[in-house]
């Protein structure tokens, strides 16, 4: 198919529609209000079903539902409408019921503001809800990679039956660009025999329980067990990571999402300053890339190395105990949705060669 | 030998956790008892909440989910938009309904979602030990209010099934008691009822049942039962809300 100029909510809404997502339900808050729009028109055209809840609460126990009753089921919403979705994210996760959920984020804590944001890497990639789970997250930095990613994202919760998190700032929604959908109409779903759809007694499939309590021990023990085992598997099998120019690099750039493309620009800037720069840039952030970006680091070329993000400084945790202490991580960035310019991250990389 | 009496198969052979003469066991049993009686055992699904009946999902013979508390209008509808040909009830305490689920199943109501609820009304917490609900009665000594409710403080008891039953999408309400066998016969009369009305695809439909919770009530069962009739069913009248 050629490529067509979409605003990304709108790519992410079809793209997620092309994989198999029938149901979609959320509440309105900006700057994701034109993915529940696009769904709204375009899920009863395939046979599906949008519903706006009456908040994100409610929101989240509908996906819970759908995705317990065996569906392709998705979520948007923005940072404070996330927020309100953990209890049920951590119901969801306990229960092992796959589903997706986009956070396109904005300025926090509280209100914060409805620009583009990093602020909730903490949220996502740590927990968010209580409990001992994981999501598995993606960190898109295109419209087109997000549109590349949704079928990756759905057979990914469907494959753990696990929560999946599309974690996107404002940017990637608001933002317009050529993008190529991947046209499918229909698309083939996985058997989900352990789902709620109706139980027949003198059939082969056992009762169906979509349940996070196990309230014995050794019960709830053998819940975790399942699930670290799982997880283990996420960890060795799903990490996404794209290295820019790394080989042979001085000083090394660390981002994900929109800012990785500044940091690009950053590359190039310094390279034809003569400085070797690179930049390694997470596409999961969990599972983190965590060997990947230790043997960046490892490389004797390198000298230290720069996580840039829009937030006070979340994902750099990440990156300097993937690096160990080996090499010198520094942070740049601002919470409050300031971006740095492509100049002022190449200056910052100049003043670190200069100390 | 004639057959007088069988335990119907939408119950599992799991024994009740419930406390002697505990209200649960006997709601369960009535859902059960109808469920069957409809022929629609394999293609229902039921919502356990959060509060002394969380093992609902143990006893009933059919797929079953449980809730996070007060969420489970909502979980009923993914069920139901994703199989609009099965059916799905919800089980709720006056806790989980009437104080933390208010949003959920407001607006079950007011989408006219074609689901069943069961409401479970005994005054109280019962699974956390006796704290005040939204039900508790004027008066009424808790864990929460050991004074005695006092309505200048926290208000007076919510009637659910008024408030659901001026809700445009709701298409049976009803409140029954467990009382007496006479008003056990009723309730569950009112129950099929309640399913009838979602198997029509009417709209959403909830039975309010004034149950006894000995335990914390810190009654005998047989004072228990006295007590709700004496105080429960004066201020919460039974009887047909609404019926379209
Ligand atoms: C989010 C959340 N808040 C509080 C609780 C604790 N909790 C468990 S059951 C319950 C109340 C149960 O009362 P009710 O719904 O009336 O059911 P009953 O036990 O009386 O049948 C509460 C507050 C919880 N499990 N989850
Ligand atoms: S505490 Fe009350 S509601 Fe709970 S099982 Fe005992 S009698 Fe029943
Ligand atoms: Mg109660």
């Amino acid at each position: 198919m050629a490529k067509k100029l979409m605003k990304g909510c709108e790519a992410i809404a079809e793209a997620a529609i092309q994989a198999g997502c029938r149901y979609f339900f959320g509440y309105p808050i900006t700057p994701q209000n034109d993915i529940p729009e696009y769904m709204s028109l375009r899920l009863p055209q395939v046979g599906g079903c949008f519903l706006q809840a009456e908040s994100e609460v409610a929101a989240i126990n509908m996906v819970y539902g759908a995705g317990g009753a065996g569906a392709r089921v998705m979520t948007s919403s923005s940072s404070p409408g996330i927020s309100l979705k953990q209890e049920g994210i951590s119901t969801i996760a306990g229960a092992e019921v796959p589903c997706v959920i986009v956070n396109m984020m904005r300025g926090g804590p509280g209100l914060g503001n409805i620009q583009a944001s990093q602020g909730d890497y903490f949220q996502a990639v740590k927990g968010g809800g209580h409990g001992d789970y994981r999501c598995v997250v993606y960190a898109p930095s295109s419209i087109q990679e997000t549109v590349d990613l949704m079928p990756k994202a759905f057979d990914t919760a469907d494959n753990y039956r696990i929560p999946v998190i599309i974690l996107a700032d404002g940017l990637i929604g608001q933002m317009m660009e050529p993008v190529e959908l991947h046209m499918n109409p229909n698309p083939v779903l996985p058997e989900k025999p352990w789902a709620a759809q109706g139980w027949d007694p003198k059939g082969t499939r056992p009762r169906a329980v979509i349940n996070s309590l196990y309230i014995e021990t050794e019960d709830l023990d053998g819940l975790m067990t399942r699930l670290n085992a799982r997880y283990d598997v996420i960890r060795e099998k799903e990490v996404m990571v794209e290295k820019y120019h790394t080989e042979g690099a001085e000083y090394i750039l660390c981002a994900y999402g929109t800012v990785a493309r500044v940091c690009k620009a950053a590359v190039r800037i310094l390279e034809e300053n003569g400085v070797k720069a690179g930049l390694v840039r997470p596409i999961t952030l969990w599972p983190f890339p965590t060997k990947e970006v230790h043997e960046v680091f490892a490389q004797e070329s390198v000298k230290g190395g720069l996580t840039v993000e829009i937030s006070n400084g979340q994902m750099v945790e990440d990156i300097r105990l993937a690096v160990n202490g080996i090499k010198p991580v520094e942070y740049m960035g601002k919470g409050g949705s300031v971006i740095p310019s492509a100049e002022d991250i190449a200056e910052r990389i100049m003043q670190m060669r200069r100390a | 030998m004639a057959t007088v009496f069988k335990k119907t198969p939408v119950l599992t052979d799991v024994p009740f956790h419930y406390c002697p003469g505990c209200g649960h066991g006997i709601v369960h049993r009535l859902v059960a008892e109808v469920i069957e009686e409809l022929g629609i055992q394999e293609k229902c699904a039921g919502v356990a909440p959060v509060g002394c009946a969380v093992f609902l999902y143990n006893y009933m013979n059919i797929d079953m989910y449980e809730a996070a508390h007060g969420r489970a209008p909502a979980v009923a509808t993914g069920f139901k938009r994703v199989h609009p040909d099965k059916y799905i009830f919800t089980y709720q305490g006056d806790g989980d309904l009437a104080s933390i689920g208010t949003a959920e199943i407001v607006h079950a109501a007011h989408r006219g979602e074609k689901i069943t609820t069961i409401f479970i009304n005994n005054a109280i917490y019962g699974m956390t030990g006796g704290q005040m609900a939204p039900t508790t009665l004027v008066g009424q000594k808790t864990t929460t209010s050991p004074l005695g409710r006092d309505p200048e403080h926290c208000g007076k008891p919510i009637r659910i099934a008024e408030m659901l039953s001026t809700i445009e999408g709701s298409a049976f309400i009803a409140r029954c008691a467990l009382n007496s066998t006479p008003n056990i016969i009723k309730t569950k009369q009112a129950i099929k009822k309640a399913f009838q009305a979602q198997i029509d695809r009417k709209g959403f439909s909830m039975v309010e049942i004034l149950s006894p919770c000995p335990t914390n009530w810190g009654k005998a069962p047989g004072e228990a039962m006295q007590w709700l009739e004496d105080n429960m069913i004066p201020y919460y009248p039974l009887g047909t809300f609404k019926e379209v």
